[in-house]
């Protein structure tokens, strides 16, 4: 279980702080969302969690271990993180990018193993790539690519993944498509962490969506407590509805357009 | 990367290395070459091979060692084709503190040392200069600073060299263009050390970089410290390109060129890329020094000239490529 406990974030130079007191659980077997308007602090606790930003107050941990400088290459094997932007400086072959998952297993020198060559394939055919395996990274469609990346994270062998708006730029089949497999994921025992501007799709996947609004919680739940109209419009700061979406029922929001002035 | 490119790398570094030794003021066959070495021959032979020839490509293929390899992890590390060890000012701290050991009229032994402590001073600057600036572990903060102090120690170069004698002007302007004229056994010993214990690190540092290179993000949530990884790459390129231009002066462009040859034969990992650089790049050198002999007798050509004049056309037509 990933554990965010009363977090708090301040970047150098800011006035107003990133993450004030934020406190959530990402536990195993559940699909767990973070939701919120640009600027909520969503990425931050991404990066808060990798080290790229120092904690003012507050832990994170991983299964009761605390996540600092010391043990993060060791947790790399048990957590793998999707960040919100990468690119390769020099292109890489889709299955030797898939095979930097294993990185964090191997160390300086060890050569792959016949695990580690399992699991890359293994990781290929889950995400649907394998035909891509030997394609150029470089070469890649956003869908395929972001596809790759999820085979680079399941091939870290972990059983908790977190995400960093991993469906941005995606068509409507592509972005259902990464869901149902980090639905899969979550069903199968990992503890899923997404990161998401998606809220219709979170509210029918995730099991417990975490809203957050400069840097505070403003709402967490399931999905029918969090998405509420009143708490949704305060939020975003615009007139919204949230009604049912007519296939399952779930929560659905739909934003209106601003009031007319005459 | 196939194991045919890897043996024509060797191939290609090794019949350069032999021509290397033959051509010259006596020209020798291969067979020669091979006999003298091993202490046959007329005593000319020996003596020419042994004394003069022998550590001169010896040392020209341990600085382009260095620098391919320098070159290649700095590349990764800074997700930036055009990075290179000259870059983060090393040259241009070298250059000054050469350069000043020079127009003070210090003993020849005592320049390369003052052009080593020159460019650790120049990266030591670099890194101060950007962790001053918030920008520590930024690579492009990094490479900015290693600019300025660059242009910096050039300043320096001018005003240290505006009221010296003509000799040492020419002294100091042959050392900024590099030469392995001057090679000598001690030369080759020390620099070896230098560029088996730099390229060492760098292989050990290889999967970190190929991290790196996908952004330092990507890098931390793969549990890579990127602020202590950058700075150790950092370090060893520096100390890789500094023992380099401690022995042999300032040979430009390899550092730049060789990954980018490295990458084309189809090296792809870290691991590869610093290897075949430093393979090619030991190749490409001891080539550059035979041009540079051999080109214009009986005067030679300064090396880093060479160098630049082969890696110019071979730049502009990789930009036009990516075009």
């Amino acid at each position: 279980m990933i554990e965010f406990r009363d977090v708090s974030v301040r970047y150098p130079r800011r006035e107003v702080a990133a993450l004030v007191g934020v406190s959530l659980a990402a536990p195993r077997g559940s699909l767990t969302a973070v939701v919120g308007p640009n600027g909520s602090g969503k990425s931050t606790l991404v990066r808060a969690l990798v080290g790229r930003v120092p904690l003012a107050s507050g832990s994170i941990t991983v299964d009761e271990r605390p996540v600092d400088d010391a043990s993060r290459r060791a947790l790399a094997t048990q957590v793998a993180v999707v960040v919100q932007r990468e690119e390769p400086a020099f292109p890489l072959r889709v299955r030797e990018y898939a095979a930097l998952g294993r990185y964090p297993h191997l160390g300086l020198f060890r050569a792959p193993s016949h695990t580690d060559r399992a699991a890359v394939e293994g990781a290929l055919a889950r995400t649907g790539t394998t035909h891509l395996s030997d394609r150029s990274v470089t070469e890649l469609s956003g869908g395929e690519w972001q596809r790759v990346r999820l085979a680079r994270a399941v091939a870290q062998g972990g059983d908790a993944i977190v995400l960093d708006e991993p469906t941005t730029f995606l068509d409507v089949a592509h972005e259902m498509g990464v869901f149902e497999l980090l639905s899969r994921l979550a069903r199968e025992g990992h503890a899923v962490l997404l990161v998401s501007h998606q809220l219709n799709l979170v509210a029918r996947f995730a099991d417990h969506i975490v809203l957050l609004h400069r840097g505070r919680i403003a709402a967490s739940g399931a999905p029918d407590e969090v998405m509420q109209g009143a708490i949704l419009e305060r939020v975003y700061e615009w007139p919204l509805v949230v009604t049912r979406d007519p296939a399952i029922g779930a929560p659905a929001l739909v934003p209106l357009r601003a009031p007319s002035r005459d | 990367m196939r194991a045919s490119r890897w043996a024509l790398i060797v191939i290609v570094l090794l019949i350069a290395a032999v021509i290397g030794v033959a051509y010259g003021t006596l020209r020798l066959t291969p067979l020669e070459v091979l006999q003298g070495a091993f202490g046959s021959g007329t005593s000319t032979q020996v003596a020419v091979i042994r004394q003069l020839r022998l550590p001169r490509v010896l040392l020209a293929a341990l600085v382009g060692a260095g620098l391919g390899a320098s070159g290649a992890a700095l590349q990764g590390a800074t997700r930036n084709g055009l990075a290179e060890p000259y870059l983060l000012g090393v040259s241009g701290g070298a250059a000054v503190g050469a350069v000043i050991a020079v127009a003070l009229h210090a003993p020849t032994a005592v320049v390369p040392l003052a052009g080593l402590a020159g460019a650790l001073a120049a990266v030591a600057l670099s890194l101060i200069v950007a962790r001053a600036s918030g920008g520590q572990g930024d690579a492009r903060v990094v490479l900015m600073a290693g600019v300025v102090v660059g242009a910096f120690a050039n300043a320096a170069i001018m005003v240290a060299l505006a009221g010296v004698d003509a000799n040492a002007v020419r002294g100091a302007l042959w050392w900024m263009m590099g030469s392995a004229a001057d090679a000598s056994w001690a030369q080759v010993r020390a620099l070896s050390v230098y560029v088996a214990v730099g390229v060492a690190a760098l292989l050990a540092l290889a999967r970190s970089i190929d991290l790196l290179a996908l952004g330092e993000d990507a890098a931390a949530g793969m549990g890579i410290n990127v602020a202590r990884v950058t700075l150790a790459v950092y370090v060893a390129g520096a100390l890789l390109a500094a023992g380099t231009v401690a022995a042999a002066g300032l040979v430009g462009f390899v550092g730049l060129l060789v990954p980018h040859l490295a990458r084309m034969a189809g090296a792809r990992t870290h691991r590869t890329i610093i290897g075949a650089a430093a393979l090619g790049g030991a190749a490409l050198v001891v080539l550059a020094d035979l041009v540079a002999r051999v080109a214009h007798p009986p005067a030679e050509l300064p090396l880093g000239a060479v160098t630049a004049i082969l890696g110019v056309p071979f730049f502009l037509s990789r930009l036009r490529r990516l075009a």
